[in-house]
């Protein structure tokens, strides 16, 4: 039945009680789908299973109940058509950059000559800004390097699905906004499918088509989401100029702070397979009020809260 | 700042270098001044009572003055390799015999343990399986295996190698184990996501992360693989360093006693710097 590029259907992760008591339940009944060539975040508090849902995507966790497939496929198993990267690098600190590069595109073009492997390694190394450094051993770079070149790693496998696991989470705001351009940039060659997951509002919305927002566990969900139909090309600076950002910018701090944790989308949901709502949250504002007496209590308004630019963390 | 780190650092080197000589030449100089024996009513020094009488100390047998070994060295050591009979062969023959039985035993205890240190690591069920049997033999002196292996084998050129193999072969298994269990999961999620086989993930993720653990248990088994030599030899007797030592003590010629400890120190220094250069080629900074 499925016909999106990755279909995700009613996934549970429980872990057996301790003695007796009952199991405890991190998420269940997340159903979603990513159509090919879409750029998704999910954004949630800590201990929703994001990470859980991302591992299980890559072939590295599984899950208790439920069905991944892509491409008609289930996923089984790690496979080079998902590339990963992890927020810690994951670089192999015996090679150089250029070599953890080749490491990932000799096992991907297994047929390929050693120059032909160095010669498309390089490509990406330089399409990240360190052309400079490829001789240089993990150890020897800076935090922002690393995760460059775990990037560039991933890209240059040319995955069909990018899973990326708080890609940024581990650097300085400079270091991270740079490099944030730099994987819309590479991204915006090939369009992949990317599902990535963050902390960061503001990331969030200058990347995605879609961000997913997690209740929080246990018993979590993917209650919504929220289309963020910014133009494209975006760049850091021109985004937050968008009359609409920062309606969008608002109902994900609302949700963040106020909903994820009141939110329980679990009676609606079991009745069986339940895609996360689509929110529209600009279409919203600007027609909540009209909306406001009719649908109050179907679904609630966005309620705006004032944020300054800089509070962008949360969870 | 950095400069005059590396100033002080060269000046911390060159400082320890001349205290290492100035030791030296403290320790050799009281060493000779000690040894050199009495002489009677010389330059007017006192004697005591016991040493009039004795008529100095000339007929004591004394523990050779460091010039003697030095002088000693240099003839051993200028004609190494002559080999005048059984009993008398010269120092660099027969440490070309230890150096053959430990590295034969070493290569052979390297080739055991290293495979199966690995499928401990990798399996939790060998390594609870297996564990009994290594805490139970690792303990055992490898000397304890002599008799033992004299039996079986019946032949004391095969028994010596085997006890060479027996002591090396526990630090090279467990710190394979160790250092192949220790692997981060981080780096086997690399090879998993890119479809590396089990036999590619071994080679490419676990062993060079695990080198610089297994590099560290060859380098121990190597230090105790020497240490173990020279008593294997002095019981098995016949060629090597240990029988070398053995054999000058039944000659009582205690110069050259002295001078094979000394070589038996710098032949182990250096085994340990040939391992340590090569762990310094595997390690990796995380």
């Amino acid at each position: 039945m499925s016909h999106a590029f990755v279909e995700v259907q009613q996934a549970a992760k429980r872990f057996p009680g301790i003695k007796g008591s009952p199991d405890l339940t991190v998420f269940e009944n997340v159903s979603f789908q990513l159509q090919k060539g879409e750029f998704v975040c999910i954004i949630g508090h800590s201990g929703c299973g994001k990470s859980t849902i991302m591992n299980a995507l890559a072939g590295l966790d599984s899950l208790s109940e439920g069905a991944m497939i892509m491409d008609g496929r289930e996923i089984g198993g790690p496979s080079l058509k998902r590339g990963v990267v992890f927020q810690n690098y994951s670089l192999l600190p015996w090679l150089t950059a250029l070599d953890n590069v080749r490491f990932g595109v000799r096992a991907r073009w297994k047929e390929w000559k050693e120059s032909q492997v160095t010669d498309h390694s390089l490509q990406y190394l330089e399409m990240v800004g360190l052309k400079e450094v490829v001789m240089r051993k993990p150890a020897q770079l800076s935090g922002g390097m690393r995760q460059r070149v775990s990037i560039a790693r991933a890209f240059a496998t040319k995955p069909e699905l990018l899973l990326l696991d708080e890609p940024f989470g581990a650097l300085d705001a400079l270091t991270r906004g740079v490099i944030q351009d730099e994987l819309l940039k590479i991204w915006s060659q090939d369009r992949q499918t990317v599902f990535m997951i963050t902390h960061d509002v503001d990331e969030a919305i200058l990347l995605a088509d879609r961000i997913f927002l997690m209740t929080n566990g246990p018993e979590a969900r993917i209650a919504e989401a929220v289309e963020i139909d910014l133009p494209r090309p975006r760049s850091r600076g021109e985004i937050v100029k968008h009359p609409h950002f920062y309606t969008l910018r608002n109902y994900l701090v609302d949700f963040l702070v106020n909903r994820a944790s009141e939110l329980r989308t679990a009676p609606q949901d079991r009745r069986g397979l339940h895609y996360p709502r689509s929110v529209n949250p600009v279409a919203e504002a600007s027609a909540s009020v009209t909306f406001r007496k009719a649908d109050a209590q179907a679904s609630a308004p966005p309620k705006l809260v004032t944020v300054t630019p800089k509070e962008s963390h949360h969870g | 700042m950095d400069r005059t780190t590396t100033e002080w650092k060269l000046n911390l080197n060159t400082r320890a270098t001349l205290l290492t000589v100035l030791l030296l030449i403290v320790g050799l100089g009281l060493w000779e001044g000690l040894n050199r024996a009495p002489i009677l009513g010389g330059a007017g020094a006192e004697l005591s009572e016991y040493e009039l009488l004795m008529g100095g100390a000339d007929e004591t047998a004394r523990v050779p003055p460091p010039s003697a070994i030095f002088e000693r060295a240099w003839v051993e050591l200028s004609n190494p390799f002559y080999d005048a009979g059984p009993n008398d062969k010269g120092i660099g023959i027969q440490l070309g015999y230890s150096l053959y039985r430990v590295l034969t035993g070493y290569l052979m205890a390297a080739a055991i343990a290293i495979p199966v240190g690995f499928l401990i690591g990798m399996s939790p069920l060998m390594y609870r399986a297996l564990n009994p049997y290594i805490q139970v033999l690792r303990p055992i002196s490898p000397l304890a295996w002599m008799p033992l292996a004299l039996f079986i084998i019946r032949d004391a050129e095969a028994s010596a190698i085997f006890v060479i193999f027996i002591c090396s072969i526990w630090p090279m298994l467990l710190n394979t184990a160790f250092g192949v269990a220790g692997v981060r999961d981080d780096w086997v999620n690399v090879a998993r996501t890119h479809e590396l086989s089990p036999l590619k993930t071994a080679f490419k993720v676990i062993l060079p992360a695990a080198a610089p653990t297994i590099l560290t248990g060859m380098r121990i088994s190597i230090g105790i693989a020497w240490l173990v030599i020279v008593a294997a030899e002095m019981l098995v007797g016949g060629t090597g360093i240990g029988y070398y030592v053995w054999n000058e003590w039944n000659n009582l010629d205690l110069t050259s006693v002295i001078f094979a400890i000394l070589v038996i120190g710098v032949v182990g220094m250096l085994l340990d710097l040939a391992l340590s250069s090569i762990a310094r080629l595997v390690t990796y900074q995380e």
